[in-house]
């Protein structure tokens, strides 16, 4: 039986991703792990987070994490949820600049809230609820996923890659942004599949099923 | 394209069951939440409001197995609100599998909370919920004060400035009651929406008061709301969220189809 396991770094709440990886992956087993050990033998690796990037940081280091989510996200399907993906990047902008993993070549910026919405009033901020998501490539985690779904947002700041080659989709909000990226094995995303209902369900299922 | 505007049906329970009845036709069982929100969650709803509304102590933990169970069917965001006091409360729900908790009496009494709340757990899962009430006379500006305890304490507090203060503290969102206009049918009181939605920069649900669909479109297009909420309108079936949205659509308004 596969082993899917969910990173746990005692950062939110992964009863929403882990209920929803379970509804997806019927024939696997499904963990929410901090264990590096746990994370090392996972044959898929899921990388959820949320809240501020220093936290997030600090809280990988705490439970000594990092090695294993590396070794994971060079190695075998891997899907980084929202914080997930930011930390994946060199550097954030939040708490007055936080060095993040530099898995990724690019940085996290903060909604310039310049912007004004249809009523005229400036955009609020946290973006916070559904938006289109706009395929960049084709990608084996939009199977079923019709261009231009809506998937739930919740977050400040996005992410901004410095190679045009690992951004899988974008979305607006004021401005155009990366909300997805994508690089051999590894897929991340800044909105909530687990909270998006069938759509995200769709990109979880294809995540459980996504043969390298 | 930007972001949707959001339907949010609200549920009040008791005691693990959804009250003030619930009519679908083809529902088994319509005082069981998990039922209802996955009916809801297969009409199309954004997201999903529990307000607990459990007098009894002893029944308080009902709440968090309906979080339990809803959230291990239905994957959209859900807030839950009624009785969420302290810290330890927020913690219970948020494990429980609620995506936001809904602050309102603790937050007037220990404003302090949710600061403590928004530092604990992020701002993304504090909503502040404010009960307002007009006080201004006919020829006055407009003025509006929280009130407790449904409607029938007033505080003194200024519903704006107190919105301000809430989104400084941390607050992710604003939900924003009349008591004048809730179970009126009349619609939303969409001057104070406006006031709270201009006030600050966070989303503002609009509540109390929807007696049609095209009140849900006036609390965007005259209240700036980033959501609205309704209760009776989906429980009787009077209209479905489907319809809803699709109303609102064909307004104009940009949503989730």
């Amino acid at each position: 039986m596969e082993k899917i396991v969910i990173v746990d770094y005692s950062l939110g709440n992964l009863r929403s991703v882990s209920k929803a990886v379970e509804h997806v992956a019927t024939d696997a087993e499904v963990v929410v792990s901090d264990d590096a050990r746990v994370i090392h033998d996972a044959d898929r690796v899921v990388f959820p987070g949320q809240g501020a990037a220093r936290d997030c940081m600090a809280a990988i280091s705490d439970h000594h994490v990092e090695r294993a989510v590396r070794e994971a996200a060079a190695s075998k399907p891997f899907l980084g949820i929202c914080m997930g993906l930011q930390v994946l990047m060199d550097h954030s902008e939040e708490n007055g600049g936080t060095d993040l993993l530099g898995m990724m070549p690019g940085k996290v910026q903060h909604f310039s809230g310049d912007f004004k919405g249809d009523n005229g009033l400036p955009l609020k901020i946290p973006h916070m609820g559904w938006s289109q998501v706009e395929h960049a490539i084709d990608h084996p985690l939009w199977r079923g996923i019709a261009d231009h779904s809506r998937f739930y947002f919740v977050h400040s700041y996005f992410v901004v890659p410095e190679e045009s080659d690992l951004i899988a989709a974008t979305t607006e909000y004021g401005e155009r942004f990366t909300c997805a990226i994508a690089r051999d094995n590894l897929f991340a995303v800044q909105f909530h599949p687990e909270k998006s209902a069938d759509d995200g369900l769709q990109l979880l299922k294809n995540f459980v099923n996504w043969k390298l | 394209m930007g972001l949707a505007k959001r339907i949010i049906p609200c549920l009040d329970v008791d005691a693990g069951r959804v009250v003030k009845g619930v009519k679908f036709v083809d529902i088994r069982d319509a005082g069981d939440p998990v039922e209802v929100a996955r009916r809801y969650n297969e009409e199309g709803a954004d997201e999903i409001t529990f307000l607990d509304i459990t007098a009894s102590s002893d029944d308080r933990e009902t709440i968090v197995h309906v979080v339990e169970d809803v959230a291990s069917e239905v994957f959209i965001p859900l807030t839950v609100g009624g009785g969420i006091r302290v810290v330890d409360d927020i913690r219970r729900m948020l494990n429980a599998g609620a995506d936001k908790v809904a602050i309102n009496t603790a937050a007037v009494f220990n404003p302090e909370f949710v600061r403590e709340a928004a530092e604990s757990f992020g701002s993304q899962c504090i909503v502040v919920a404010i009960d307002a009430k007009r006080v201004s006379a006919d020829d006055e500006p407009l003025r509006w004060e929280i009130f407790t305890h449904g409607g029938r304490k007033p505080t003194g507090i200024d519903v704006i400035e107190w919105a301000k203060k809430m989104a400084d503290f941390g607050a992710g969102e604003i939900l924003l009651t009349s008591m004048d206009r809730d179970g009126t049918k009349i619609g939303f009181d969409n001057d104070l929406t406006l006031a709270i939605s201009t006030a600050v920069p966070i989303p503002v649900i609009a509540s109390g008061g929807v007696g049609d669909l095209q009140h849900l479109v006036e609390g965007v297009t005259k209240g700036g709301a980033d959501a609205v909420l309704a209760a009776s309108i989906f429980h009787f079936a009077e209209y479905s969220i489907g319809e809803a949205k699709q109303y609102m659509a064909d307004a104009g308004i940009e949503m989730r189809l």
